[in-house]
């Protein structure tokens, strides 16, 4: 393989990246007051950001076909139940990996 | 800085821990497979810093992808970095130099950490951001570092542990849902974001979901201030 293209495409990779993750902060960052539209962005966005991730990470499940997804739904309410029962994070994580682990190497076979 | 601080964040960045080793292992595996050792991924982690896209990079490295392709492969992937920045402007505002860093290195796992914590009283809230941020890429490369140098000598049988990240997800999840008074955004990212999904399809459907996110928070945002949509 050749090295330089190699070199070049991880180049590209990380200053795509690097853009996508400082243009907000360029575009809306400088002003030394920050508009009470952003502000409230910032308070309402968290909550439907981290809603989209959980979805984002069960893309891959199949509704329509075996397994139907099932491990990954029970997995996630083994972490939901956990954690509204002890509020303990490491204890939800820990937990809900261990039961999808079992779910997906014994059950769902 | 002081130890307690330390073992704040240590605490904190454990489940990223756990998730970020197994699956920078998981990268470095893939890289190494693909023949390209361990310098490679230690160039990756440090400067690309991005999960998902580093696993699809393996495949644009090995393939010999074009730079245009490459670029737009990354855009795709990675644009809901853009919702992270928007969310975390006026808290990184004043992080001086720290700010920099904070930005790049804020991914998903990052950002659900620092999103809704600001610290222990009393600490510098930038301070704390940053170690969390630094934790965690150092997981991230170690992992990645572990993976390339072991290859494929690994035989325990590790599948599914790459739930550990959709767990964190999902706690960060209830955990804001336990501490906010309104759930509409909450309700409406994850509605949203199925909807699109179901649309068009897993590989398409991150962009149409922020923009439909963004545009019913910004349309709501009467009805949702008025209820409130902040921290009780």
């Amino acid at each position: 393989m050749n090295n330089t293209h190699t070199i070049l495409l991880i180049a590209v990779m990380a200053l795509v990246t690097a853009l996508l993750r400082f243009l907000p902060f360029l575009v809306l960052g400088g002003k030394r007051k920050t508009p009470e539209y952003i502000t409230y962005l910032g308070r309402v966005l968290p909550c439907a950001i981290i809603g989209m991730l959980v979805v984002y990470c069960l893309r891959g499940i199949t509704p329509l076909a075996w397994p139907h997804g099932l491990p990954e739904l029970l997995a996630v309410a083994a972490v939901a139940l956990l954690h509204l029962w002890r509020r303990n994070t490491l204890l939800s994580i820990a937990g809900g990996t261990v039961c999808y682990m079992i779910l997906v190497q014994v059950v769902f076979r | 800085m002081n130890r307690n601080l330390l073992k704040k964040v240590l605490i904190k960045t454990l489940p990223v821990m756990t998730g970020y080793v197994v699956l920078g292992m998981g990268f470095g595996i893939l890289l190494e497979n693909s023949g390209y050792g361990i310098g490679w991924a230690l160039a990756m982690s440090v400067f690309i810093y991005a999960g998902s896209m580093q696993y699809l990079g393996v495949s644009l490295i090995a393939s010999g992808a074009s730079l245009i392709s490459a670029a737009l492969a990354t855009l795709m992937v990675n644009a809901r970095h853009l919702f992270y920045g928007i969310s975390m402007i006026e808290k990184y505002q004043h992080a001086g130099l720290k700010r920099p860093y904070l930005i790049f290195a804020l991914t998903d796992e990052t950002y659900s950490l620092v999103c809704n914590d600001d610290g222990p009283e009393g600490a510098d809230p930038h301070l704390y951001y940053f170690l969390i941020s630094l934790f965690d890429q150092i997981y991230w490369i170690t992992g990645s570092l572990i993976g390339a140098w072991l290859g494929a000598a690994l035989t325990f049988d590790s599948t599914g542990i790459d739930f550990a990240m959709t767990a964190l997800f999902v706690t960060v999840f209830v955990e804001q849902w336990l501490t906010t008074k309104n759930h509409l955004p909450a309700i409406a990212g994850v509605v949203i974001t199925v909807l699109c999904l179901a649309v068009f399809g897993s590989d398409l459907f991150l962009i149409p979901s922020m923009i439909l996110i963004l545009l019913c928070l910004s349309l709501g945002r009467n009805v949702l201030e008025k209820g409130d949509g902040g921290h009780e």
